[in-house]
């Protein structure tokens, strides 16, 4: 089924924190209390009325959780091929010379090694603001470097996932991405060394089908949109009304499919706080 | 047979009516000159129409409703086959079967997704889209034949793992990523054939073995043609180009190395001989489990996560 749950907003690349009005004032999406920049950022890119979680880019993401300066990015300059000579309403190789520029990214995904309260991990966050997360060839093979390197260093793994699913303009081969990733978990898992899945809003289809739900353990921020198939074409396939807080974290965690919610300020201590209770 | 007919395949079906019709009349009359003669004309008629087709066209043969499903295959190629039920979770769901079958003088576990043929069955088969029990029996049944050492053969055939309700809740995204995961690890040969439709991680989820082969007439993608158009084209109208632009055939998955093998169909697709679809499936089958076998246990792992490890393509 569609692993991209919504037709253009996806697409777009330029409005990852759709409530930034200007400079210096900030809008909730959710409750449209205004508050100012400087003080939702020391929020944690968070609503401080109603604690709605924008949509932040990895590089915030290593701000809140890397002790200064520890982090170093592995594999940044993969770039994306288009290995179908995909064209839909523009060129994907166009498509993915645009977004670079416009976003300072060469993919959908950061990795790296760094240091969390002292404990060194290794890293990958997803930008959403790059093709709505998506997964191609570059995030799956980054991904599966990233492994590659936990078991090296023998150091835990800590993704923090925010896809609409795999990259359609790679068609089988954004499919095989789950393949990819997932076989490479399971050789992580072998070597028995942990692995944290943060799942953020949203994590949907090919990621969620993947490496977002083998964490060892998973955790959600509040309010995710997380699923298989998004709500859109849920509706549509069953033509019945969604129930309440339907795909939601909080549902996921009632249906036994997260370990916990964790707020993004306390996400930091909450990652040591594991990591030191599995230590040897 | 009338009701089921593409549009492609009409001018082949017509002249072999006219043929059936020269041989009743046979009996009367020496005709087995015109006979042969009409006949060449079906099979240049026919190889011309066949190697020609468009993606888009490939898609309807993958989706034809005479076409052999899983059970076809498993009653044409096994004997013995003892179905087996359930997740031992929630229920059983009709949408994959599985269970031990001979194949030739081995014993293996033959798991797919099942498409009904009727309204009647297609309900109770949940026109072959899983739900999350379903990926969790496979998995049980997998996890049994590495219990009992025999290699498992999938068959692949679904339009999508169903996006309902109760599949979200169920972890329709966890059953088919667990699938992912264990199956890289099974310790017993999987040989994975795509036999029909393989849309995306609903197809996937039984996906992961040491050899991918597929089908003649197949498609194989993230995405349904007709969904991809209402994305990317935002019509359903651009079905197509889509199907064009996926590259989803049997020939574009080889030559991306996604599958490893094509299986030829009889002339003018499987639905036209489940018999010779079978043999021919079968004899394969056989020839790829003797060549898996010889594979030491440590080897065939490694292979079959650097088999996924690799694929992907991209600048360094
Ligand atoms: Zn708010």
């Amino acid at each position: 089924m569609a692993w991209f749950k919504r037709k253009s907003e996806n697409i777009k690349t330029d409005e990852p924190k759709k409530g930034v009005t200007d400079g210096s004032w900030i809008k909730c999406d959710k409750c449209g209390e205004l508050m100012h920049k400087k003080q939702w950022e020391s929020n944690f890119y968070t609503c401080t009325k109603c604690g709605f979680h924008f949509k932040i880019s990895s590089d915030e993401y290593i701000k809140i959780l890397f002790d200064d300066d520890s982090f170093k990015e592995i594999d940044k300059k993969i770039k994306s091929v288009d290995p179908l000579g995909f064209t839909d309403t523009k060129p994907y190789k166009s498509r993915i010379e645009e977004t670079i520029k416009k976003t300072g990214l060469y993919d959908a995904i950061k990795t790296g090694t760094g240091k969390i309260n002292g404990d060194e991990v290794v890293f990958g966050c997803m930008d959403f603001a790059f093709i709505g997360g998506s997964m191609g060839s570059v995030v799956g093979e980054k991904i599966s470097r990233a492994v590659d390197k936990a078991i090296k260093l023998k150091k835990p793994l800590i993704l923090i996932s925010s896809s609409g699913g795999a990259r359609m303009m790679e068609g089988v081969v954004s499919l095989m991405q789950l393949a990819k990733t997932s076989s490479k978990l399971a050789k992580l898992d072998e070597e028995k060394i942990p692995y944290i899945s943060i799942l953020t809003n949203p994590t949907t289809g090919g990621a969620s089908a993947s490496f977002s739900m083998l964490g060892d353990f998973n955790i959600a921020e509040p309010d995710a949109l997380i699923a298989f198939a998004g709500p859109r074409v849920v509706k549509q396939a069953t033509g019945k009304d969604l129930p309440k807080g339907f795909q939601k974290s909080e549902f996921l965690l009632e249906k036994g499919f997260i370990d916990l919610i964790v707020e993004r300020k306390d996400l930091k201590s909450k990652i040591s706080q594991i990591l030191n209770l599995i230590k040897n | 047979m009338a009701l089921n007919i593409l549009e492609f395949e009409k001018p082949v079906l017509e002249l072999e009516k006219k043929i059936e019709e020269m041989r009743k009349m046979s009996d009367q009359l020496d005709i087995s000159n015109e006979i042969n003669k009409l006949e060449s004309k079906i099979n240049d008629l026919r190889k011309n129409i066949f190697e020609n087709l468009t993606p888009w066209q490939i898609v309807q043969l993958a989706r034809h409703p005479e076409r052999p499903y899983t059970l076809d295959y498993i009653y044409l190629m096994t004997e013995n086959f003892v179905e087996l039920h359930g997740d031992r979770r929630f229920g059983d769901d009709k949408a994959i079967v599985g269970g031990f079958a001979n194949l030739g003088d081995q014993s293996v576990m033959i798991i797919g997704q099942q498409k009904g043929r009727d309204t009647k069955s297609n309900l109770y088969r949940n026109f072959g889209m899983p739900n999350p029990e379903g990926y969790r029996k496979a998995y049980r049944l997998m996890k049994l034949a590495e219990k009992f050492n025999k290699p498992v053969i999938t068959l692949i055939d679904t339009p999508g793992a169903y996006p309902g309700i109760e599949a979200e809740e169920r972890g329709q995204a966890e059953a088919i990523a667990k699938n992912l995961f264990e199956m890289s690890k099974l310790q017993v040969p999987i040989i994975v054939v795509i036999i029909g439709e393989g849309a995306s991680g609903g197809a996937l989820g039984l996906g992961i073995g040491d050899r991918v082969l597929m089908l003649q007439y197949c498609w194989y993608s993230v995405i349904s043609p007709e969904s991809c158009s209402s994305i990317l084209w935002r019509s359903w109208d651009f079905k197509e180009q889509a199907a064009e632009a996926l590259k989803l055939t049997s020939q574009d998955l080889l030559r991306l190395k996604i599958i490893d093998r094509i299986i030829p169909e009889p002339e003018g697709g499987a639905h036209r001989d489940h018999k010779k679809s079978a043999d021919i499936l079968k004899g394969v089958l056989l020839e790829e489990l003797q060549s898996v076998s010889k594979l030491k246990k440590d080897k065939l792992l490694d292979n079959r996560i650097k088999k996924f490890g690799e694929m992907g393509f991209f600048k360094d």
